[in-house]
């Protein structure tokens, strides 16, 4: 059984819809040489009129996604640094957004915003360590957070096929994952789903992206002791609310492993949705990013402000001996 | 409609919608206020003249004449800046987002020099599905300055994109005067990059229409992008809001001296005095129908406020639990 990488799994996903759907093209910095290897064998595939390589023009060039969108095209935008999503706020936030709603329905906006990389990478330091998934959460943009290399797959394909913008973060801590597929059985999957990666009795860890295997990890670890149901909400917007009440309906108890800064992170959401509305009966708890962190240079300094699993062990058994 | 008439129309259709918007702003029909087209008539209409109904624009926070002039309904425009669920685009938009795919509209946008890469993207996508469509995006004197428009310049340059640039220039963005906001020339812009440009009288509806011809059939033929300065004056206040904020950035005198080469006068001219007639009083009929419209339309359901948030449907989550 072929075994599939993360980024493999991206790129299969373009490659195998681009195929499909020829109103499918894509935008990106160097993407013709494929750095991030996320584009590997497009721009030979389908040629440069649906490859198209971008002048570092971030914020015109995500604008014109949005116009060819208008008039039918269904591009993917590959964005190699997290952090050029500041540049573009406008563009995704206040335009692509806002076009469905603004003008009655008569226009959509299907443009797929593609994170190869996103999050802290060993030496990338402070303005290209960013996991700004949150934000787009907030703003209300469908935000994707896939941690497997089949749901990279299947979320991708889901984002390229909807009508409305969507974004997709590939968490850094996750691009290492590989898995066993055959490739007859890939499929999409859907927006707005959840996934139990492990089933457990005793505490639901709602775990985002890479800190899913982080959460896998500890839940081995624990195992005998403590039960742990590892959710994976795989969309954080919008949310799998049904599936997270019934996790809780299962364990009661909720902690929250979040690569956001703390305040406004999803993991505030998260515990607050959780709090309002589902069964808890002991106080839930969130590991985050420090409230405004911005990533330091040195390894040492950088592991330290993200989250971690021992700061995830700790607050497991914090909750189940409440 | 490019005749002499047909211009004329369309500059007092637009400069008699403004007039009844205005008069709805001030009776509280129309919230928020708007910022009227009244001076600047020539330059939708004579751009608009150019176009196939299936060629696409984007427009501006300024943007009723535009919308008029490609073709929209103007009983339907006016009850969209009242918010009426009639309205163009079902009360969701208001004055500074109307729009109208059906005629080729793609939205009035109020952040400034936003929509030019819009457009750009929109004229890209349909050379390359084999369309002879073009695309226009307006734009004010006040947007030459933001970094999006001249990266928008250089990918329709790079691409050959069959979009025309229009600038509006009024003098001035917002209160800031072009010589102090402008360094360079609008029209040494688009040549940087390689883009013919040239500056034109933006009163007169026939020169423009002519430089617009000629445009819209450089880049129907693969000649590229073009941007069109056209030198125009707005006669009105920057937004409704002026009328009682009453800031002071010109005189009376300069105003009153501005208002002279009138578009409405010059086209008016050009046409006899009974096909004229005949032209304001159907005008007039449509307005009071328009205006009868928004009186006999519903407001929106407040149940309804966030349909059409996504295209697939999906309900956003309310702020109560």
């Amino acid at each position: 059984m072929p075994n599939m990488s993360f980024l493999r799994g991206l790129n299969r996903a373009l490659t195998d819809e681009m195929e499909r759907d020829p109103a499918v093209c894509v935008f990106g910095e160097d993407i013709g040489v494929a750095v991030s290897n996320v584009t590997i064998g497009l721009l030979k595939r389908f040629g440069p009129e649906r490859v198209i390589d971008m002048p570092i023009s971030e914020q015109a060039f995500t604008s014109a996604a949005t116009g060819a969108a208008m008039a039918g095209a269904r591009p993917v935008i590959e964005f190699q640094i997290p952090a050029l999503l500041y540049l573009v706020f406008e563009q995704i936030a206040n335009q692509a957004h806002k076009f469905s709603l603004m003008t009655g329905g008569q226009l959509k906006v299907p443009v797929t915003y593609l994170l190869p990389s996103s999050g802290s990478r060993p030496g990338w330091a402070g303005q290209h360590s960013d996991h700004p998934y949150s934000l787009f959460a907030h703003v209300g943009v469908k935000t994707v957070v896939p941690a497997t290399p089949t749901d990279a797959y299947g979320l991708l394909l889901s984002a390229i096929r909807d009508d409305d913008p969507v974004i997709l973060f590939a968490p850094s801590g996750a691009v290492a994952q590989r898995e066993d597929v055959d490739y007859e059985t890939l499929a999409p999957v859907p927006l707005g789903v959840a996934r139990v990666h492990r089933p457990g009795t005793d505490v639901t860890v709602v775990a985002v992206g890479h800190l899913v295997h982080d959460a896998i990890a500890v839940a081995d670890e624990l195992a005998g002791e403590i039960s742990v149901e590892v959710f994976d909400p795989r969309t954080l917007y919008p949310f799998d609310w049904p599936a997270l009440a019934a996790s809780l309906e299962r364990t009661g108890r909720l902690v929250v492993i979040d690569d956001s800064n703390r305040s406004c992170g999803i993991g505030a959401e998260i515990l607050a949705t959780a709090a309002e509305e589902m069964r808890l009966v002991a106080p839930p708890r969130r590991i985050s990013r420090p409230d405004g962190a911005v990533l330091p240079f040195a390894r040492a300094l950088d592991l330290a402000v993200q989250p971690s699993r021992e700061q995830l062990r700790g607050a497991i058994e914090a909750v189940v001996k409440n | 409609m490019a005749d002499a008439a047909g211009l004329y129309r369309t500059v007092r259709l637009i400069r008699r919608f403004e007039q009844h918007a205005i008069e709805l702003v001030r009776g509280g029909v129309i919230p928020g206020g708007i910022h009227p087209y009244i001076g600047q008539e020539a330059i939708a209409a004579g751009v608009c003249a150019a176009l196939r109904s299936d060629d696409v624009i984007t427009s501006t926070h300024r943007g009723h004449g535009h919308v008029l002039a490609k073709g929209s309904d103007p009983v339907r425009m006016l009850a969209e800046l009242a918010g009426r669920e009639t309205g163009l685009n079902s009360g969701r938009g208001g004055s500074m987002h109307a729009a109208d795919v059906s005629v080729g509209i793609y939205g009035a946008n109020a952040i400034v020099g936003a929509a030019a890469a819009i457009a750009t993207g929109a004229a890209w996508w349909h050379r390359q599905t084999g369309s002879d469509r073009v695309a226009v995006t307006f734009f004010g004197d006040g947007a030459v300055n933001q970094g999006v428009l001249l990266e928008a310049l250089n990918l329709a340059a790079l691409w050959q994109a069959p979009v025309l640039f229009v600038c509006e220039n009024n003098g001035f963005a917002t209160s800031m005067r072009v010589r102090d906001s402008t360094a360079g020339s609008i029209t040494g812009r688009a040549e940087a990059f390689g883009i013919p440009a040239e500056t034109i009288d933006g009163q007169d509806p026939e020169l423009v229409l002519a430089a617009a011809e000629v445009a819209v059939d450089r880049a129907r033929t693969g000649g590229g992008p073009t941007l069109l300065e056209c030198l125009t004056y707005r006669f009105d206040a920057h937004h409704t809001w002026e009328y009682l904020a009453r800031p002071r950035y010109r005189t009376a005198e300069e105003v009153a001296e501005g208002s002279v080469r009138d578009p409405l006068r010059i086209q008016g001219d050009r046409v006899p005095e009974q096909v004229r007639d005949g032209i304001d009083a159907e005008i007039e009929q449509l307005l009071e129908t328009a205006r009868q419209f928004v009186a006999d339309s519903p407001e929106p359901d407040p149940a309804g406020a966030l349909d059409y948030l996504y295209a697939d449907g999906l309900r956003a989550r309310p702020g109560v639990s």
